[in-house]
């Protein structure tokens, strides 16, 4: 059977499994959720080493009628942007539900259920090649997620749920009515098919590239999609959601939040609006650049202001993320290479991060940042690994985040479609407020003496959080010091995307200047 | 020795304190103090493969001016690949020994220094994490190496500056510096950005040559002296130029051996070498731009270390303003003197940090032997009369301090003479003339507060008990002072104890050839290429490379008698208030009272930047805050609100008018069937009677 299949399928057989499990038998619920999770990572592991970075287009490619009426298919595939973000999302579940381990203390037997119907969501988001497929996916992830928020979440919980489901509804249904057009446009109007109807992304995509939609109505389905993929992101000003969201799920939860979950947006940036509708795109690049640029300063000033611990990374988020989208919306190779090792980039450093707010709070039940103080002092382990988690956050050469800023940076610097240097300067300022928010709120959680009497006692880590750490540190470095394991397999991908944008942009006139600046020795 | 191999002990000088910061951070805590002797000992073999690669390139390979090997770090495919590598030439390998010698005398100091401290073991992780970063720098081909080991160098200085993280100021001032450099290093980023976007590469030697070939950044020379300059902001920060300069007396918060091997000898002095790697491209407008700079830190900074009552506080000025110097002295072109001078500060400075050390170590010995533990061990005013109890320590900051000092026989005599003559050869040929005299202000009030810091220290009797209780401390501790002093002697230079021009470090270290073409350069900085060949001739001194040069020959004399009559004048004058109480320092505070406090309030720059940058952000930081909670919350619970109240008025009206109907409907059919209910009596017969009454009825009508 096709690994990729596998892939999808093994969460939600566990998930189903987990279904039948007593009730009191926690311990056989969460090591089975660990087990499918494990085995979930050790399948992807084999698409990792099989798949062919030299092809830039889709492959373990899988087709199953599904509506035939409508030409809507059961259609899966991988290219290089969906391998690095299955990788990252098989690799970064076992590690949720080893945390959930101690941050999940109620209803267990619901809560890892949920998970795993998640995990299985989640990648299907990432293989889906149809995108009535991509829709279903899309929307199931709302579900398990709005459990987690609303029943294993903090004090806000049930507001938080709630918020988090309507923003993502209202956003996914300007998708829904734009994928219908879509597909009748495509399906009746060009290709005159029987059905009148398809749902194929692939097609779609050739015959968009043929005969593309006029400017002026692909425009509004360019924002029908956009505006669903900005929420998800989030891009400023629709991040209203997230700071709630992240502040009152359960720790995993958060994990999963910040490491998969707005990965989608920014994926679908790519795979949709940069991709289907590259005139469109170049045509809003302005107005997408400017929104992640604000994004970043805004969501590094307002990290900067937060007292609580959960709410600072969040904003966080807002801030790094928004160097993903400048990243893509440069259209530049290393501006969207940048883009894709940012994204798993974020997924490691602040999923990391939300973990070791989590063993602050499993420890203490607060995430006020003045509760703490002299850390440090208490669990040096612990120190160190939040340090290279901080460190990481801040962009410091060595570790993962400077090499997808870096890029995205130079990305958009060298961009003939913004030919602007504004966005670059004002996006640099922005890793300076960086690392003032990181290593002050550092340096009031872990640094000075321990004055709160309550902190004197909290024990290090213990061998399971070790365990949830070391993997995530260990391609921390890795992406640091040698991306190019990983830049490789989305290099093709990219190129083709590239390409295509610039020869929208160009047509045939020659580029205002080279893909490739003058390189000495081959001239 | 092959090239080859020079790169490969190159990398391994440099890998090694890394392997040695891996292995102590996972077991260091087995081993406890047995790995400050691994630490100690990691360092020494750097030193050795160091002193031999730096002889062999300089004597066996002078002629290859560079040593160098890339390799492909990012491959994006289509010819977008992004290099880096590694390089050695002859100020690489002069710089090798620098940091590795400062680095593992700081090793040995620190076994004594820190012996008592509890995280000893992490304290030598760290700075083999330190030498690793600076190593990386002077070994870096390119500037993305540059700009990498450059941030790393300052996460190491962040983590050895807050290494007493339990005390607030230690953890402030080890952010403060991290925060203060990120402001330089996004200059120093949008500048290797611009290299990048037009030359396609971080190289060194590719940038430059493109530029001496004619490509310029966006086809102009205006852009090209914008780069430079900002690229001389990751300079301005590291090397802690005004107006950044503020983090670098904080960051004495660290220990000391750590103030002497990052925060005066070598880390610090990286953006000093970065300025000399870039020195090809830089234009006129640029160097100008960079003297300024360099001029003006140098005089600010001098001004500031007259009035300061902590020992290392002191010290730390004086490093901001020799940094100014050497700053100072690559932008009017002095470069070999400039680059000099970063060596022989190297040794003279970490020689008075070092001291520095011994002598806070005794008065805290000496402070626990009195169970006191409220004075200040670093205060000056606590100290004095310690020449007769620590004579060694004494005698080698004394040698330092001349040198510092500027008094002939000694390597800062040597550097120094060479930078102001620069200034005034400079001055000479441009006219700008406040650049020698901010120089020559700095020289004399560096004589007079380096003397008024030892007299107070070290001479007259013991202010206090703790001062009288002090002793000379250990070996661990001596040593490295010992060899530093003597390495302030000028023979090591040059045989020439008045002038450096003929000694072998000018000779390995010579002007480099500018990249700029003569439109955006001085002429005087332009190699003549008759004389070139004449320059490297072994003897004759009458060929000069530059115009420059021979200017400087022709000032050297002039700059000589000025420098030693105003250090003299400083010496003199610090001997009069402090030794022989001639004038009298009180009285002098008093007389010139608001200068006195605006020097000892190190010129308010602290409280300025607080006022502005700091409460400005997080000022901006609430208002957006604010807009965050109450305006976009605001709108989206609004809305919530908006559609809640819509429902409940919908709910209401579903309830009341459209049930109201439903249910006025249904009554009205209730109405009716009740009234039919009637004739509904269920008896057959009276159907059959109505039935036949309606069939009678109907035949009438129909008829």
């Amino acid at each position: 059977m096709e690994t990729v299949l596998i892939t999808l399928f093994l969460p939600l057989l566990g998930s189903l499994l987990i279904l039948f499990f007593k009730r009191d038998n926690v311990k056989a619920i969460k090591y089975s959720a660990l087990g499918f999770s494990v085995l979930t990572f050790i399948v992807s592991l084999f698409l990792f080493f099989s798949f062919d970075s030299a092809n830039p287009d889709f492959q373990f490619r899988f087709e199953a009628i599904w509506i035939s009426q409508f030409d809507i298919g059961f259609r899966v595939g991988i290219d290089g942007m969906s391998l690095l973000l299955l990788m990252l999302t098989a690799f970064l579940s076992p590690i949720t539900v080893l945390s959930s381990f101690g941050a999940i203390q109620k209803r267990e037997k619901e809560y890892y259920v949920m998970i795993l119907l998640l995990e299985f969501a989640m990648i299907g988001v990432f293989i889906s090649l149809d995108l009535f497929l991509f829709y279903v996916f899309w929307e199931i992830i709302l579900i398990p997620m709005y459990f987690i928020i609303g029943i294993w979440g903090g004090k806000e919980r049930i507001y938080a749920a709630v918020k988090f489901f309507i923003f993502t509804v209202v956003g996914s249904l300007f998708m829904l009515v734009a994928i219908v057009w879509l597909g009748y446009y495509v399906g009746s109007t060009i290709l005159h098919s029987p059905a009148g109807f398809t749902s194929d992304l692939i097609l779609i995509r050739n015959t968009l590239f043929e005969s593309a939609i006029p400017l002026d109505i692909e425009k509004w389905i360019f924002l029908a999609f956009a505006l669903s993929f900005c929420i998800k992101v989030p891009v400023f000003p629709l991040h209203s959601w997230l700071p709630d969201a992240h502040t009152e799920a359960p720790t995993p939860g958060s994990v999963i939040l910040a490491g998969v979950l707005l990965k989608m947006g920014t994926y679908g940036l790519l795979r949709f609006n940069v991709e289907l509708f590259p005139a469109s795109s170049i045509e809003y690049s302005t107005l997408m650049s400017w929104l992640a640029v604000i994004g970043i300063i805004y969501g590094a000033l307002m990290a900067m202001v937060q007292t609580d611990f959960k709410r600072l990374v969040a904003y966080s988020s807002v801030s790094h993320l928004g160097f993903v989208v400048l990243g893509i919306f440069s259209f530049t190779a290393e501006g969207i290479q940048g883009g894709i090792i940012q994204m798993v980039n974020h997924g490691l450093s602040t999923g990391m991060l939300f973990m070791c707010v989590g063993v602050l709070y499993e420890r203490r039940h607060t995430r006020q940042i003045s509760e703490y103080g002299g850390i440090a002092r208490v669990m040096p382990n612990f120190a160190v690994f939040f340090a290279i988690a901080m460190l990481a956050s801040v962009g410091l050469p060595g570790l993962n985040g400077f090499v997808g800023e870096y890029l995205t940076l130079l990305g958009a610097f060298r961009s003939p479609i913004l030919d602007s240097y504004v966005f670059t300067i004002v996006a640099a300022i922005g890793v300076i407020f960086a690392a003032v928010y990181l290593l002050w709120m550092f340096q009031r959680v872990m640094f000075g003496a321990v004055e709160n009497p309550s902190n004197h006692t909290l024990k290090d880590l213990s061998k399971r959080e070790w365990l949830s750490f070391v993997p995530i540190v260990v391609f921390i470095v890795w992406i640091g010091i040698y991306p190019r394991t990983f830049l490789n397999i989305s290099e093709q991908s990219t190129r083709a995307l590239v390409n295509k944008v610039h020869q929208v942009k160009f047509k045939n006139q020659p580029l205002p200047f080279p893909d490739t600046p003058i390189l000495k020795g081959e001239e | 020795m092959t090239q080859d191999t020079i790169l490969l002990l190159s990398a391994a000088i440099a890998l090694l304190p890394l392997l040695g910061f891996a292995f102590l951070i996972f077991f260091g805590k087995r081993l406890g103090r047995a790995s400050g002797f691994i630490g100690t000992a990691i360092l020494g073999i750097s030193l050795l493969l160091s002193i031999l690669v730096a002889f062999s390139k300089i004597s066996n390979f002078a002629d290859i001016q560079l040593i160098q090997a890339k390799f492909n770090w990012i491959d994006l495919g289509n010819n977008f690949f992004i290099r880096v590598g590694i390089g050695i030439d002859n100020i690489a390998a002069i710089m090798l020994i620098v940091v590795t010698l400062i680095s593992f005398l700081v090793h040995l100091f620190s076994l004594e220094y820190m012996a008592d401290d509890k995280k000893f073991t992490r304290y030598y992780a760290y700075l083999g994490l330190f030498s690793f970063s600076m190593l990386g720098i002077v070994l870096a081909n390119n500037f993305l190496f540059m700009f990498v080991f450059w941030e790393l160098v300052g996460i190491s200085s962040y983590l050895l500056i807050g290494f007493w993280y339990e005390k607030d100021s230690a953890a402030n001032a080890g952010k403060k510096a991290f925060l203060v450099n990120r402001i330089g290093d996004l200059g120093f980023l949008i500048g290797i950005m611009i290299m990048f976007f037009t030359y396609g590469t971080f190289m060194y030697d590719e940038i430059f040559s493109d530029i001496s070939s004619g490509i310029l950044p966006f086809d102009s020379g205006s852009m090209l002296t914008a780069a430079g300059i900002l690229i001389f902001c990751g300079a301005i920060g590291k090397s802690a130029q005004f107006p950044l300069h503020v983090w670098l007396p904080d960051a004495m918060e660290g220990p000391t051996p750590v103030s002497a091997l990052i925060h005066a000898a070598t880390m610090v002095a990286a953006g000093v070498y970065l300025v000399a790697r870039v020195f090809p491209m830089l234009t006129a407008n640029a160097l100008l731009t960079i003297a300024y700079f360099g001029a003006i830190t140098a005089f600010i900074a001098a001004t500031i270390a007259i009035t300061q009552v902590d020992f290392k506080k002191v010290l730390a000025y004086s490093t901001v303003s020799q940094l100014g110097y050497m700053v100072m002295g690559l932008g009017v072109g002095a470069f070999s003197s400039g680059f000099m001078h970063l060596v022989t500060h190297a040794w003279f400075k970490a020689a008075l940090f070092l001291a520095s050390g011994s002598v806070i170590h005794a008065m805290h010995l000496s402070m626990s032997k009195l169970n006191d533990h409220h004075s200040d061990p670093q205060n000056i005013n606590n100290m004095g009369g310690l020449r007769k109890k620590m004579p060694i320590t004494y005698v080698t900051f004394l040698i330092a301090t001349i040198a510092i000092a500027g008094v002939p026989l000694t390597s800062g005599f040597l550097s120094k003479d060479g930078i102001l003559a620069g200034t005034l050869a400079y001055a000479n040929l441009t006219g700008n003339w406040l650049i020698p005299l901010m120089g020559f202000a700095a020289a004399g009030m560096t004589a007079f507060y380096m003397f008024r810091l030892t007299i107070i220290a070290f001479h007259g009797e013991p202010k206090t008990e703790i001062a009288s209780n002090t002793k000379e401390t250990n070996k661990y501790i001596l040593i490295p002072l010992i060899v530093l002093a003597t390495l302030s002697i000028w023979i090591f230079y040059s045989p020439n104890p008045i002038d450096a021009s003929n000694g072998w470090f000018h000779k390995a270290v010579p002007q480099p050839h500018t990249s700029v073409s003569e439109t955006y350069q001085w002429d005087f900085l332009i190699h003549n290429e008759t004389t070139i060949e004449a320059g490297t001739s072994t003897h004759t001194s009458q060929h000069y490379g530059t115009a420059f040069e021979e200017e400087i020959h022709s000032q050297h004399y002039i700059a000589m008698a000025l420098s030693l009559l105003i250090a003299g004048l400083g010496i003199f004058f610090a001997f009069c208030v402090y030794q022989f109480k001639i004038l009298n320092a009180d009285n002098l505070a008093n007389q010139f009272r608001k200068l006195y406090k605006g020097s000892y309030s190190k010129w308010y720059f602290d409280e300025i930047y607080q006022a502005t940058f700091i409460n400005g952000s997080v000022g901006l930081a609430k208002v957006l805050a604010f807009f965050d909670n109450k305006i976009i919350d605001g709108i989206v619970n609004l809305s919530s609100l908006i559609t809640r109240g819509f429902s409940y008025f919908i709910g209401h009206f579903d309830n009341i008018v459209i049930d109201g109907f439903v249910n006025l409907i249904a009554n009205i059919t209730g109405f009716f069937g009740a009234a039919v209910r009637k004739v509904q009596t269920g008896s057959v017969q009276t159907y059959i009677v109505l039935a036949i009454i309606g069939m009678f009825l109907l035949f009438y009508v129909i008829i």
